[in-house]
């Protein structure tokens, strides 16, 4: 695994994409085809399945260090990774070993199907085995959350320049239903598998937030425009009779969302729709809360599917008629997705996305005031000339949200961050004023500078009035803005609302903390938007 | 009735009431016996400044104060107390102060490092009945390599960064780990260049005999092409600054015990983290304790109440004391007093 290690510490050690890309490319071009094909998987989220419980492993662990339980915790706290924890905590390897990576996928893979008696010697004999690095990605196979902080729009791109095959036509072949115990680097790389193209989806193109000001993108006319709705980004896909349902994460969702089964009988073979999953009744989107009690459910039971039913949002056609569509301008895929929408009845769980129509961008900016009220985040704005494209890229999509809800808050807890803030206080709670008390109302971890939050760490060791295990009450002084998204009643906060997406905007020092907002200002913000 | 702590904490900071003096106090007070010359622990404003004979040029350097020295293990009375230092292995003339009195001894440790580097007076453990400890890094997940083994890391990124022909610059505190770097490479490699703040303290040191390489103060006139795959020591704070423009495509690093953690190495955004630390770690904390032979520890800066617990479980009466030292901030003002 020496190899693997050394390709996880180069792309860990820069944060240049090219020397990334540089990095990936060599690996392809000089490492064994299985443990080409494993990093593959990895590094496109298919890893190996959780091989032992978390509990088990720390308690083996400190065991095996000599430590009692409670000191490997207050480590993991701080370092906060597991993999990581137990890889720093063990006494250094007695003798180490370079097998290939496939080999510890391979054993990874067995040890899942053991009993934890028959576990336990062979993850004791890995550990004696592998030092440093690569003991923490054995680790990190062993638990089964392995990430390695590269996208696969890169890693497509190393592949390309390791195989000479172009970057799209990659992307798409590692799209979809595979993984590597079931196919070959032949036969997933090299050449492309008709078999598996049925469930396929396309890449997703997504959008980054517009960076100024909307009369920047040039003339109206070259724009279309549309809510930017809050639900699930997935691609419906109907081919050979069956229907597929993914989400950007690439996860199957199919079985999660029953109602679009429906889209079958309305919508002709070889259709892939591009749109936004929405709990949706009466004519309108329900909060995300209510979409958020389908999420994570493998089955829905009846009550909710009735009270959260949901659709699907279209917005973008990219399969037609079995063609590959995506190189047609938006301006007619657009048309072409009216046209089969426009007609379905009501009972079909498809929705056309409207348009926001406008003729000059001050228009425009009047209806994005409009979003919160009509239950969506802002708008989006697409290119009419533009082809779909794959992955996060700037210039045709832009997001044009409506600015944050905000409030100016005290903070009166601080607690220290842990992984990439291990040594800084990070994680604020938050209080507005009722009468002479200040009541908590929310948390937020994010949102400051790394010079911020190291300023505010030499405060807070010297302003701690109490302690609470990791938790130091702190002199009420400083004031933050807190952005958020939406704000809802909530009855197990004490102080009756939970925020959606709360972060600190600005550390307020300019303002004195008697100034900061009360509870009837909160509660008023939720008779407005709750 | 049990008798009164020999070393308390008072509002200016740890106090002996028996000899009338404060140990690196963090308010102004009259006495200060001041264990090294880092800003947390050496702060201006006392009436009168009590130092080893190493320490004392940097903090007269820095606070342009009057300081008296004392020799490693010189026993000194002060009111009713017998003082004496003793090498702390931390930084150049850093010092344990060992405190005595009718019989009974404390050591407040200062910041320590029990592992010898090349430049520091090695740790020395000293008996005491109570011991007052850092543990900056007390929890079992630190863990220092050999100083050899660390240094050649560091040679190997430098060979490699000159064989591309960028520079390299690393990351460290101006006092104690730039030289300690200094001293633990291998300078023969090619130029090495300092950053202001670095170069003032190395003045310092070389002015009271310590051996360090040749190095150049990077100054707006000096011609960088002249110096092609230098090593350039820099304080961290300067490398997140314009200061660093005119090194291009250099490659990066840092040098802390923080760097354990690939979460802190992350957030530092430097192409490398070595991880060299002035602390002791872990394994050395445990040694250091063991050493003095103490029946009661009690922890200040670092993780105090996990230390404690850890202590307590280990049969030590325990304690904790809060400080206003800070450890090992990686981006500690330690450096930008210095300037
Ligand atoms: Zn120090
Ligand atoms: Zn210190």
């Amino acid at each position: 695994m020496r190899e693997f290690a050394r390709l996880f510490t180069a792309l860990d050690q820069t944060t240049r994409t090219n020397a990334k890309v540089a990095a990936l490319a060599e690996y392809f071009d000089r490492a064994p085809e299985a443990d080409r094909l494993w990093t593959v998987a990895i590094l496109s989220g298919r890893r190996p399945k959780r091989a032992v419980t978390a509990t088990r492993l720390r308690e083996w662990a400190a065991e095996r260090a000599g430590l009692p339980l409670w000191l490997f915790e207050e480590s993991y706290t701080i370092v906060g990774d597991l993999a990581e924890t137990i890889a720093l905590i063990l006494p250094p390897p007695a003798e180490e070993v370079d097998l290939p990576l496939s080999h510890w996928i391979a054993e990874v893979r067995q040890l899942a199907a053991l009993d934890e008696v028959a576990k336990k010697p062979r993850i004791l004999a890995a550990w004696e085995a592998l030092g440093g690095t690569e003991r923490f990605l054995y680790n990190k196979l062993l638990t089964g959350g392995f990430r390695m902080g590269v996208s696969q729009t890169l890693m497509t791109r190393a592949l390309s320049k390791a195989t000479g095959i172009s970057e799209p036509d990659l992307a798409h072949r590692l799209m979809g239903d595979w993984s590597a115990e079931a196919t070959s680097w032949e036969a997933l790389i090299l050449t492309d598998d008709p078999t598996a193209r049925l469930s396929r989806p396309y890449p997703f193109y997504l959008a980054y937030q517009i960076e100024g000001a909307a009369e920047d993108l040039g003339p109206p006319d070259d724009w279309f425009a549309e809510w930017k709705w809050d639900g699930i980004r997935g691609q419906l896909i109907c081919r050979g009779g069956e229907h597929f349902l993914w989400s950007r994460g690439e996860e199957l969702m199919t079985d999660r969302f029953p109602e679009l089964a429906a889209a079958r009988d309305w919508l002709p073979d070889g259709t892939v729709m591009d749109g936004e999953i929405l709990a949706f009744a009466d004519g309108h989107p329900l909060p995300f809360a209510a979409l958020q009690r389908r999420i994570g459910r493998k089955t829905v039971p009846k009550k909710v599917l009735a009270e959260a039913p949901v659709v699907l949002m279209a917005y973008d056609l990219l399969e037609e008629g079995g063609q590959d569509i995506r190189e047609i301008p938006f301006g007619e895929r657009r048309a072409r997705l009216t046209r089969l929408v426009e007609d379905l009845p009501p009972e079909a769980p498809i929705r056309l996305s409207p348009e926001a129509a406008f003729t000059d961008w001050t228009g425009l900016a009047t209806q994005r005031e409009g979003s919160r009220e009509a239950g969506v985040e802002g708008l989006m704005l697409k290119r009419r000339a533009a082809p779909y494209l794959s992955g996060r890229r700037k210039g045709d999509w832009w997001k044009w949200k409506v600015d944050p809800l905000t409030i100016d808050a005290v903070m009166i807890y601080a607690q220290a961050g842990h992984g990439r803030r291990a040594n800084l206080y990070t994680d604020f709670t938050f209080a507005v004023w009722d009468g002479p008390d200040l009541v908590p109302f929310t948390k937020a971890y994010s949102g400051l500078t790394d010079a911020e939050f190291n300023r505010i760490t030499a405060w807070v060791r010297k302003n701690t009035l109490e302690r609470f295990g990791p938790v130091r009450r702190v002199t009420p002084r400083h004031v933050f803005e807190i952005a958020f998204e939406g704000i809802q009643a909530s009855t197990r906060h004490k102080s009756g609302v939970a925020l959606r997406f709360p972060r600190m905007l600005r550390w307020r020092e300019d303002k004195p903390v008697e100034e900061a907002n009360t509870l009837a200002d909160l509660e008023a913000l939720l008779q407005q938007y709750g | 009735m049990a008798k009164p702590d020999l070393l308390t904490v008072a509002e200016a900071g740890i106090y002996c009431a028996a000899g009338d003096f404060y140990i690196d106090p963090w308010r102004p007070v009259d006495r200060a016996l001041i264990t090294h010359g880092h800003a947390d622990h050496a702060r201006p404003g006392h009436a009168r400044y009590l130092a080893t004979e190493a320490a004392a040029p940097v903090i007269r350097y820095r606070l342009g104060v009057a300081v008296e020295t004392i020799r490693y293990g010189e026993e000194r009375r002060i009111g009713s107390t017998n003082v004496s230092f003793h090498p702390a292995g931390h930084v150049p003339g850093s010092a344990q102060i060992r405190v005595e009195h009718k019989g009974e001894v404390w050591v407040a440790s200062g910041d320590y490092k029990v592992a010898p580097d090349r430049l520091s007076e090695p740790f020395e453990p000293v008996r005491c009945d109570t011991f007052i400890t850092e543990c900056t890094f007390g929890l079992p997940i630190f863990r220092w390599q050999a100083e050899a083994e660390a240094m050649a890391e560091i040679d190997a990124w430098w060979a490699k960064n000159r064989a591309e022909g960028r520079f390299s610059v690393l990351g460290a505190y101006a006092l104690g780990k730039a030289q300690r770097l200094l001293a633990g490479i291998d300078s023969s490699q090619g130029p090495i260049l300092t950053h202001g703040a670095v170069e003032n303290v190395n003045d310092v040191l070389r002015g009271q005999g310590l051996p360090l390489p040749d190095t150049l103060r990077v100054t707006p006139e000096i011609d960088l092409k002249e110096h092609p795959g230098a090593l350039v020591i820099a304080t961290p704070s300067a490398m997140g600054g314009p200061w660093m423009k005119r090194f291009g495509q250099a490659s990066t690093a840092f040098a802390s015990g923080w760097m354990a953690l690939r979460g802190v190495r992350r957030r530092r955004a430097a192409d490398r983290g070595f991880v060299i630390s002035d602390h002791a770690d872990w394994a050395g904390l445990g040694q250091a304790i063991t050493e003095t032979g103490a029946t009661r520890v009690i922890a200040t800066h670092g993780y105090t109440s996990v230390f404690r617990r850890w202590l307590e479980d280990q049969g030590y009466e325990a304690g904790v004391i809060t400080t206003q030292y800070e450890g090992e901030s990686l981006d500690a003002p330690e450096e930008d007093v210095v300037e």
